[in-house]
């Protein structure tokens, strides 16, 4: 599986990640030979098992829904980028 | 004071040979002094760790100690610490001081163990060989041309070179085992759902698991009791009574039944690494084990079943740094698309782009079932591998990694070849078991790991056997001259 420019170009805006334009050849060879590696997988026959999601099969543990956590807005956004009035401050999405 | 062990140091506290505060003091100076060489830190809290340490006395004074009440320890940079930095190994998080403690951290302290710092480690546990790092690469204290293992390097260094008793480490495809190998130290790699992973900067949830790095099975016992147990604020953490796990280990040996998988033993391994694994399970059988032949046919699909399961699950729990919240953010973004963008991409390393861009890759709309189903399918297979082998046989023995420390730039550029050196760690995250490395010897003056694998939550009889090998054996002992 050898990915191309406009590939590597397309994963990278589904992950929202910036590459530099310099680097795409790097990505395309790196993860082609990744996913050359994993296509290995394909050899095994597995249409009889079922899917493993939990190393032990446990399933998810429930809890009442009920408020459990104190409210700590302002100890969080202490460290964040840019805040206002409680608010998380992005650039202007709504011209 | 550096050559004692966890163990030997709360000891000598109960005896009041010295206070927490002295060997706290001691060893900071040894960090202060040595770890230039190295570069196992990044981040050294002698404040926190000083006043932790006098509080440790006093609780001493007061007859209020637990036992390992005032002994220094390290944690690895993933575990967040209130108030104090908490990196993950990335400049995404450079500016990160975490505003809670991470479960593990806070059953430490409750504990009264004293936390010198926090250690380096590859870029978000992404690596092999902790050159991810955004901090720069750790050099191994047997050979500093080379690499400590990853992605718990910092830990495993700072162990081996004695500026730490021990350090806590999380593993989810090898990182606790493969640089407890490379650097001739004992770590244990718990159940999954042992220990709790709140507060654990997640990378790959249904695989991560922390655990303890140490000199010595009993200091990792030690360390484990104070980490391991039920915690409502992780969803996996299970519900289960924490066994003593010192009580047991000195249970004798005799009669138990060690599975060797003939596939750990094949292509790929360093014959030199073979040649003392063989040494090691002669040893065991001296101790009264006995062998059994066991197979784990489906070995050659755990590197590649991981390389789809562990980037997919990144993918996703990755997306969360998104330069709003917390975290880096760009220069003058001009939209909320070029922030979220320029911040992820400046703010991770390459090793965490490529992951991120595998996994979104394989959940993508059409690639779904080719990949990510398929991995969860062939996951299966190999968790059966496992515990059909161990029907057979009480645990399993063989080599922690395939060959000894590589040199640092060596397999840098060559991700294939990077993930191989987990091939024998990583089926068993895969397959939720508790995995060992121990030292078992040295091949050109780098050390050997021997992997246990026992069964599910059998964490006891690992360090059961463990404690009774290194009864038997002086490898553990053994010091990086520089840092005898």
């Amino acid at each position: 599986m050898a990915l191309q420019r406009s590939d590597v170009e397309g994963i990278a805006h589904l992950a929202r990640l910036a590459i530099d334009e310099a680097d795409i050849p790097r990505y395309a060879d790196n993860l082609s030979a990744i996913l050359d590696f994993v296509e290995q997988l394909r050899a095994v026959d597995t249409r009889q098992i079922a899917p493993l999601a939990h190393p032990l099969e446990m399933s998810q543990r429930l809890r009442i829904d009920e408020v459990s956590e104190p409210d700590q807005r302002d100890h969080f956004q202490q460290i964040a980028p840019a805040v206002e009035s409680g608010l998380y401050l992005v650039p202007r999405v709504i011209e | 004071m550096h050559q004692m062990t966890l163990a030997g140091i709360a000891a000598a506290l109960t005896a009041g040979e010295f206070s927490s505060e002295e060997v706290t003091r001691y060893l900071l100076a040894r960090i202060e002094q040595l770890d230039p060489q190295l570069n196992s830190f990044i981040t050294v809290t002698p404040e926190v760790a000083l006043a932790q340490a006098k509080a440790a006395d006093q609780r001493r004074a007061a007859g209020d100690a637990g036992p390992l009440t005032g002994v220094p320890i390290a944690h690895k940079d993933i575990f967040c610490t209130n108030g104090v930095r908490t990196s993950c190994g990335s400049r995404m998080l450079d500016n990160f001081t975490a505003p809670y403690d991470a479960t593990v951290v806070a059953r430490c302290q409750a504990a009264g163990l004293v936390m010198l710092g926090k250690t380096n480690m590859d870029e978000f546990a992404m690596g092999s060989s902790n050159e991810t790092s955004y901090y720069g690469p750790v050099r191994n204290p047997w050979h500093t041309d080379a690499v400590p293992g990853g992605s718990s390097g910092g830990s495993a260094a700072a162990v081996a070179a004695r500026l730490v008793p021990a350090a806590t480490g999380t593993d989810t495809g090898g990182s606790i085992r493969q640089p407890a190998a490379l650097c001739g130290i004992t770590g244990l790699k718990p159940t999954y759902g042992r220990v709790s992973r709140y507060g654990m900067i997640a990378f790959a949830s249904s695989l991560d698991q922390g655990g303890p790095m140490a000199r010595s099975a009993e200091d990792c016992a030690l360390l484990l009791q104070s980490m391991a147990g039920f915690d409502q604020r992780d969803s996996t953490s299970v519900d289960r009574p924490v066994p003593d796990y010192r009580a047991h280990l000195n249970d004798d040996i005799r009669g138990l039944r060690i599975g060797i998988p003939s596939e750990y033993f094949g292509d790929g391994l360093d014959p030199a690494v073979g040649a003392v694994i063989e040494r090691a399970i002669d040893e065991f059988k001296q101790l009264g084990a006995e062998t059994v032949p066991v197979s784990l046919p489906n070995t050659a699909l755990a590197v590649p079943t991981y390389y789809v399961i562990a980037p997919a699950e990144c993918s996703s729990n990755l997306s969360r740094f998104d330069g709003v919240r917390f975290g880096y953010r760009c220069d003058a973004p001009h939209n909320l698309e070029d922030l979220y963008k320029r911040s992820r991409g400046e703010g991770f390393g390459s090793e965490v782009k490529r992951r991120i861009m595998i996994g979104t890759y394989a959940l993508s709309a059409g690639y779904y079932d080719a990949y990510y189903l398929k991995a969860q399918q062939a996951r299966r297979l190999i968790r059966d591998d496992f515990t059909q082998a161990l029907t057979q046989c009480d645990l399993i023995v063989g080599p922690t990694a395939p060959t000894v420390a590589f040199n640092i730039g060596e397999k840098f550029d060559d991700p294939v070849t990077m993930y191989l050196s987990d091939i024998y760690t990583i089926a068993v995250n895969l397959a939720g078991l508790p995995g060992m490395s121990l030292p078992a010897g040295f091949v050109g003056g780098r050390p050997v790991g021997l992997q246990l694998v026992g069964r599910d939550f059998d964490e006891a009889r690992l360090l059961n056997v463990a404690h009774r090998f290194q009864q038997h054996s002086d490898w553990h002992l053994q010091t990086p001259t520089q840092f005898a």
